[in-house]
């Protein structure tokens, strides 16, 4: 499989005050297209600095990021905008949606970036929502519906515009067991089924037991690797 | 346009704090309309193409000092005067001190300079032929129900008639009619000035003001400065207008209308965008991960600007212009409520105008700040509750 993440010798570093924290020091790493990569460590150990690095919501203090062959560590903010409207779905802890939406119209954001027009993104917001098993769910808004249901509008909005990249940051952290069965089965059918790469943060070894591979990262480097059948 | 409905539903995320600060805003624009329509009507007083064909002749010091009579027949025989009238102000009130109707003791030829204003000539005839006869303007007429013959006793807030009363008795003879019922005329009643200047004991043949009509527009300016002349050096200098800068000066000298128009509208504003620009603050400040989330998503800063800016000036355009049409549907009933003194109170283009850029302006300063803290947020930092 050819590599879609190249991560080289990234280091980033946070200004506390007067303090300077090193909080991922020296990392290098590849992950194939079409992976499916669960990240754990610790609290405080890098995982979510790691994450943003390769979502395009942060820059490294240090070293190089190229998403699928592009290079993005050196991009102003204007142009990671565009790049992640255009290439990573994210998926964050606590769904983060927008409560005044409907799920269709949260699901719609990501459109709103392209040049479709109102009745297309409504179409291809309605498919995403059916591909999560939400389509009977599409007028009501996010405190009509439960935390399983929420995080599924949140993956339905991940995957609307067909990024190649799809952050997860703690998905099923908020979830009872069997929503987060239901999530991490949707996530593993997006990879498996549509070929989407996925890495995900959890603390869940269970979750981490839905990915192909899995990295331990403590004290901001990368300690040990697992891949899963 | 497509953010639009991203936009408002931002708007109304919180119903209730959205409702009462568009409340606030409405009473702001609804004042605004109001005095702004009120500061219009003052500075139009006496703007008419007829307005246009007529002096005024006072006093040079006082529009309360009197005129000898002698005057009139001086400035007739003025080139290019068509007729000279002249009005004493009696004051009345009708039953009730609260009443105050706009009386005048007017010369015989006093309709011939207001040819807009007509009354039935068998009318004219029987206030002609009866000295202590009145006409009453039609919308006075219908507002207390008189008739013609009837006995309208008025008190006069200056002038004692013979026996020392301030209480006068006046048949009435004739309406008088104009197309305008806002017009000042419509509102007001006029006594023979023989009658006057013969009852009271006060005014010995003196005259109020003058009303003359020029014959040509354009010789306006010319007739006023030898109307002037005439009386140059003596101790009764005049100064002649036009009706619409006499009418102005009159009520400048009441009050600089237009000044505390202007005060009290910068007060509220300023109180407005204080209260709104809070507000938005804190509406903006409780969405920092919704924005966070937006940015995540890949929408720009400038978008995110944007949508700050678009939401309050959606606020206020939205305030405003409710407040405005009310103020429309209220100055319906103003003029009435004025007693004709406000002629004009309908909302002009320029109110809804001057209104709408305020709006747009206010809505931009409010907004600024809450938008360009938006710009800047820092997508991890906001993520994580920062």
């Amino acid at each position: 499989m050819s590599t879609l993440v190249e991560i080289r010798n990234v280091s980033k570093t946070y200004e506390r005050g007067k303090q300077k924290v090193e909080v991922l020091h020296h990392i290098d790493l590849n992950i194939a297209q079409g992976d499916f990569l669960a990240l754990m460590g610790p609290s405080g150990s890098g995982k979510t600095t790691l994450l943003n690095l390769i979502g395009g919501l942060d820059s490294p203090t240090q070293g190089q990021i190229s998403v699928g062959g592009a290079r993005i560590d050196n991009l102003n903010q204007g142009a990671l905008a565009k790049w992640r409207a255009s290439n990573v779905g994210f998926i964050f802890q606590f769904y983060n949606l927008l409560p005044m939406l409907s799920a269709q119209k949260n699901v719609e954001l990501p459109l709103l970036l392209t040049k479709l027009g109102a009745a297309q993104r409504k179409k291809n917001a309605a498919i995403a929502l059916q591909l999560v098993g939400l389509a009977e769910r599409a007028g009501h808004k996010p405190t009509e519906l439960s935390g399983g249901q929420q995080q599924r509008v949140a993956i339905a909005r991940a995957i609307v515009s067909d990024p190649t990249l799809l952050v997860c940051d703690e998905p099923t952290g908020d979830l009872d067991r069997q929503s987060a069965e239901d999530v991490l089965g949707l996530l593993q059918t997006l990879n498996r089924q549509h070929g989407k790469t996925i890495v995900m943060v959890t603390h869940d070894p269970k979750a981490a037991e839905y990915a192909t591979h899995t990295l331990h990262l403590d004290k901001g480097a990368l300690v040990e690797a697992a891949a899963h059948a | 346009m497509k953010y639009l409905h991203l936009i408002w539903a931002a708007l109304f995320r919180r119903k209730t704090r959205t409702i009462l600060t568009l409340v606030s805003i409405i009473a702001a624009f609804l004042l605004f309309g109001l005095l702004d329509a009120v500061r219009v009507s003052f500075a139009e007083a006496g703007q008419s193409a007829n307005g246009a064909e007529r002096l005024q002749t006072g006093s040079k010091l006082s529009f309360i000092q009197t005129l000898p009579m002698a005057l009139q027949a001086r400035m007739a025989a003025i080139d290019g005067v068509k007729d000279v009238a002249f009005v004493n102000w009696f004051g009345g009130a009708y039953q009730d001190p609260h009443n105050q109707v706009f009386t005048f003791a007017v010369s015989e030829n006093y309709l011939d300079v207001y040819p807009e204003v007509s009354v039935d000539p068998g009318q004219r005839k029987a206030y002609s032929d009866d000295l202590n006869g009145i006409l009453a303007g039609e919308v006075l007429v219908k507002k207390y129900g008189w008739k013609i013959g009837d006995k309208i006793p008025l008190q006069s807030q200056i002038f004692p008639n013979k026996e020392g009363s301030k209480n006068w008795s006046f048949t009435l003879r004739g309406i008088m009619k104009s197309k305008d019922d806002k017009a000042f005329q419509s509102q007001m009643i006029v006594l023979h000035w023989k009658n006057f200047d013969e009852t009271t004991p006060y005014n010995r043949g003196q005259v109020g003001w003058y009303v003359s009509r020029v014959k040509d527009v354009n010789d306006a300016d010319r007739v006023a400065k030898a109307i002037d002349a005439l009386s140059a050096n003596s101790d009764h200098e005049t100064k002649t207008q036009t009706e619409q800068a006499a009418t102005r000066n009159w009520i400048k000298q009441l009050a600089d209308i237009g000044l505390i128009v202007t005060s009290i509208m910068g007060a509220v504003f300023f109180t407005l965008i204080l209260l709104t620009g809070n507000t938005m603050m804190q509406a903006v400040r409780e969405r920092t991960s919704e924005l966070a989330v937006l940015k995540t998503i890949g929408f720009s800063n400038g978008s995110v600007l944007g949508m700050v800016l678009a939401e309050s000036v959606m606020l206020l355009l939205l305030g405003g212009l409710i407040g405005l049409a009310l103020v429309s549907i209220i100055n319906a009933s103003l003029p009435a409520m004025s007693g004709g003194m406000i002629t004009n109170a309908a909302v002009g283009w320029k109110s809804w105008g001057l209104g709408i850029v305020l709006a747009l302006a206010i809505g931009i300063v409010i907004g600024a700040l809450p938008a360009s803290r938006a710009m800047r947020l820092n997508i991890v930092d906001a993520l994580a509750g920062r």
